[in-house]
């Protein structure tokens, strides 16, 4: 999940792995991420040219999308579901608490974590639930947060 | 012989350490000089027993609940390769209450299978119902969808069995077949145990889909939420494609049939049919005019099927059994059965099949067993973010499209969110309005500007700023909203606002007495 440097050649062959199809924009920003932990704005200029989109298009799908960050996030990734099922079982507490403990507030972040909301994970029989490093985590208490966020090697 | 050992991989028990679980067993039978022969099934949908191990002893499934990595050592002294006596043993599989009161038709591979064997699928009645309709012809698989009174399980409840006529009926060389498995949904999860448990056998149901109205490409738009369903169908697509049982002439049909799995990129609106083509298009997630509708226009203007996963994955048996049959569950025009899902402040939680007509104090009590609190129920939230909240006394109202909607209420996607009496209610109808303002797709202003102005006008009224003129102020704007939206997420976020208002309207009242 960690952010890398940007690469021509492989954005190159990730963009011709889907034949360069321009209704396939999303699908390859989504391997963008994969790549490079964020979308770029040497990203977005290559996009546009090698899909014969105009730079307006594809920065207007980047900015649509949750997913597609724009900045570089931090070596690990913590999710803290916002929806219902998990408010019903502490979340705004775990949220308030996993802001205090890693020292960053929600949908902000440091070099070591960025710390971002997510609207269900689809885990609501397991509330409050957490994703890290894209990995789902189910009744997630104080303690198991702290449990699973030393085991990442964090001192925050 | 080895001993069978069934450990689900599935997303809700594999977040509770499913997988620690599994290692730790093959690890400890290594030790021990134990053959062992382990299973990754889906989840039976009892999510509060997971991780949920069973033992095959004597070709019975004894299952173990609750199982950490740490009780493993333990459950091999107690001799659980032999279905031994442990605290953890909650016998045959088939004899759990949770599991046998339910109407299981579209779940019942579901956790009973391995989820990637095509074998163990085909021994499952895997592909019978494909065969069949390509037996019995694309007019009689409409027809007998038709008379099953399948409706969407999305969410909308529109019938099925017209929907695939339309599209059946419109003009066009290529027409698609689009799986809606953007399951946004606060309390929702069955479209993705179904995906998890059972990839072939929505696989198989988009084959038939796409059999009965003349496609030969079919799209699932996944959200990204779900990683692990999308390595998992990922690989049921490619084994399905391996074996001819997509791609072209289907064995020997003369059908040719595909499928490419899409991510979807964390918009809620993208579950929304016509944002959901458009994002299936590369775009932005922006919902569009409707007409014309997506059975006639839709996926690069070609005529689409657009059903949710459990909408079609409850045609193969449809298919298999008959219409009638299926139709001979639930009440009223709400024919079938549901999954209804359990979650939020709930003792047992999980996924419950059953036919339309039960009600909410039975799912919630005898099914969940009360609060997870223990502390009583205050609110139960019905069919998403979008639902209305329900009291407690509104809990015996029969499970039932028509008469949700008559209380101002829905069924949705089948979700169910318990709450206990430590909520605030004010806080949650603010959440709906500052959810729409956060997933907004943008189109209309209604949406787009309303749910901004309705939290404003919330944190007034919360604060005991000229409470009753905000009051009407918000009643206004949720009529505003309901009424000239372009889609459920403006037209239906005064729905949880107004319940809570109607309800729980104590809840406005400002902590210190700001009013006099």
């Amino acid at each position: 999940m960690a952010a890398r440097d940007y690469d021509k050649a492989a954005a190159t062959e990730i963009i011709a792995g889907f034949d360069a199809r321009p209704e396939m924009l999303v699908q390859i920003l989504h391997a963008f991420l994969d790549r490079f932990g964020w979308i770029s704005g040497d990203a977005i200029r290559q996009l546009a040219d090698e899909l014969n989109l105009s730079r307006a298009d594809v920065h207007g799908v980047v900015s649509y999308y949750h997913d597609f960050r724009t900045e570089p996030p931090g070596e690990h990734v913590i999710k803290i579901c916002q929806a219902e099922a998990c408010q019903a079982m502490g979340s705004r507490e775990l949220s308030s608490h996993a802001e205090d403990s890693l020292g960053v507030e929600m949908q902000s972040g440091n070099a070591d974590v960025s710390l971002e909301p997510v609207y269900c994970l689809g885990n609501c029989a397991c509330s409050p639930a957490v994703m890290v490093d894209g990995k789902t985590y189910g009744r997630v208490s104080k303690q198991r947060f702290d449990a699973i966020v030393a085991a990442l090697g964090e001192s925050a | 012989m080895a001993t069978t050992i069934y450990v689900p991989r599935e997303t809700a028990a594999v977040s509770v350490g499913a997988d620690d679980v599994a290692v730790e067993i093959a690890r400890q039978a290594k030790r021990r000089g134990d053959s062992v022969r382990l299973v990754r099934n889906g989840s039976w949908g009892a999510t509060w027993l997971e991780p949920l191990v069973e033992v095959v002893v004597d070709d019975k499934r004894i299952a173990y609940g609750n199982v950490a990595a740490d009780d493993v050592a333990e459950l091999f002294e107690a001799g659980f390769l032999a279905g031994g006596e442990h605290s953890r043993r909650l016998g045959p599989i088939d004899e759990i209450p949770y599991l046998i009161g339910q109407d299981r038709w579209t779940f019942w591979r579901c956790g009973l299978v391995e989820p990637l064997s095509l074998k163990d699928f085909r021994a499952h009645q895997g592909f019978k119902a494909f065969e069949k309709a390509v037996e019995i012809g694309a007019s009689a698989v409409i027809e007998t969808l038709k008379t099953s009174g399948l409706r969407g399980r999305g969410g909308a409840g529109f019938p099925a069995g017209i929907k695939w006529q339309t599209v059946a009926d419109a003009e066009g060389e290529q027409k698609y077949i689009a799986c809606n498995a953007d399951e946004g949904d606060s309390g929702t999860f069955s479209d993705r145990i179904l995906m998890e448990g059972d990839p072939l056998g929505l696989i198989e149901a988009m084959m038939i889909a796409g059999y009965a109205v003349g496609a030969s490409r079919g799209y699932i738009y996944l959200r990204s939420e779900y990683p692990l369903t999308h390595s998992i169908l990922t690989r049921a697509i490619a084994t399905a494609r391996e074996s001819g049982w997509l791609g072209e002439n289907i064995q020997g049909s003369g059908f040719d049939f595909d499928i490419e799995l899409h991510l979807g990129a964390g918009s809620y609106v993208c579950g929304e049919e016509t944002a959901m083509l458009e994002s299936l298009e590369g775009k932005r997630g922006i919902v569009r005019y409707k007409p014309p509708l997506p059975a006639i226009s839709g996926l690069f203007g070609a005529p689409t099927v657009v059903n949710n996963v459990v909408t079609l994955a409850s045609v193969p048996n449809i298919v298999n059994l008959g219409g009638e049959k299926y139709a001979s569950y639930g009440v009223g025009r709400s024919k079938g059965t549901l999954a209804f899902q359990l979650a939020g402040n709930i003792k047992r939680g999980g996924l419950v099949e059953k036919g339309f007509g039960i009600t909410l104090r039975e799912l919630i009590e005898d099914w969940g067993g009360g609060t997870a609190s223990g502390r009583p129920v205050k609110a139960v939230q019905v069919g998403g973010p979008l639902g209305a909240y329900l009291p407690e006394e509104q809990l015996d109202i029969p499970l039932d499209y028509e008469a949700f909607t008559e209380i101002g209420a829905m069924i949705g996607h089948g979700g169910i969110v318990v709450f206990d009496d430590t909520v605030n209610m004010a806080q949650q109808a603010r959440f709906a309005m500052e959810f729409c303002a956060i997933e907004s797709c943008g189109k209309c202003t209604p949406c787009r500007i309303g749910s901004t102005r309705g939290v404003e006008v919330i944190d007034r009224m919360v604060a005991g700023i000229d409470r009753d003129d905000n009051y009407d102020l918000l009643i206004e704007l949720c009529d505003t909203m309901e009424g000239a939206s372009l889609c459920a997420m403006g037209t239906m976020t005064p729905y949880p606002v107004r319940s809570v208002l109607k309800y729980f309207a104590e809840d406005f009242s400002p902590a210190v007495g700001a009013e006099a």
